[in-house]
């Protein structure tokens, strides 16, 4: 086994392990923090392909604003009460879901031959240089419509979680 | 360096573990983290095929991801706020106002 290889089995075991713990725990606020470090692992594995600013941009976005938006919420809800364990439905649930790996895992090894090598990423592949001239010569269009996404969820947002007088 | 199989393996695992937490809990704040994750396990798709294909086009589609995944989760924690009001509960078998 090389070094990134080995790099690369710690970083996969390590966020299976986090993800697991966010869907099989009880405690939702550990689920939350769980769920910071499977997306800072995630964020690393970002960083092994090249792709630097994506991998920023998944720290500050996902572990930094959105999960703080996802403790907020718990905080204020404070639900309490642990969620009952029920065997029989989480085990139809984990059978399920492992179906669905199978289907998943067996078309990936299939589909081997198909998926073409690597192609040699030049130096400045995943800059911010790089990300912007796609985002504003080839994606200017979407970049727009995703600010006035943005605009709706906030105005849906203060709508929806505004008291009734 | 790491074939691109590993990767598109180990992003087919965590998506299986988001569905599995949609599928199996009973609470709506974590059914939104286990959507979370599965977003997320596409975006390392597409950032492996990206580098594998030497293209940055995988790139600018998870900033358009990351994008509408901060949309869904403002309007979703919203939208459990103003439930949680009503039924103060967030187990969703209490919300049956639709069902026959």
């Amino acid at each position: 086994m090389t070094g990134p290889m080995i790099f690369f089995s710690i970083l996969a075991g390590l966020s299976i392990a986090f993800s697991l713990l966010v869907v099989f725990q009880r405690n939702v606020v550990h689920s939350a923090m769980a769920l910071v470090a499977t997306l800072f692992l995630i964020a690393v594995l970002f960083l092994t392909l090249d792709a630097a600013m994506v991998g920023i941009l998944q720290i500050l976005v996902y572990a930094g604003a959105i999960m703080v938006l996802f403790l907020f919420v718990i905080m204020l809800l404070n639900p309490g009460v642990l969620e009952a364990r029920g065997i029989a439905w989480w085990l139809l649930g984990s059978i399920a879901a492992l179906l669905l790996l199978f289907e998943l895992a067996s078309l990936l090894v299939d589909s081997r031959g198909l998926i073409p090598g690597q192609a040699p990423a030049g130096a400045s592949f995943g800059s911010p240089e790089m990300l912007a001239q796609s985002l504003f010569n080839d994606f200017v269009l979407p970049f727009e419509i995703a600010s006035v996404l943005l605009l709706v969820a906030m105005i849906g947002a203060v709508v929806l979680a505004k008291r009734e007088p | 360096m790491v074939p691109l199989n590993y990767y598109l393996l180990l992003s087919a695992v965590l998506f299986v573990i988001g569905a599995a937490g949609v599928l199996i809990r009973r609470d709506l704040i974590v059914i939104l983290m286990s959507v979370e994750l599965m977003l997320n396990a596409v975006n390392l798709t597409f950032i492996a095929f990206a580098r594998s294909l030497g293209s940055m086009d995988g790139q600018v589609i998870v900033f358009f991801v990351m994008t509408v995944a901060a949309a869904e989760a403002v309007v979703g924690l919203a939208i459990i706020i103003s439930v949680f009001r009503h039924h103060r509960t967030l187990d969703p078998r209490q919300m049956q106002l639709l069902k026959w």
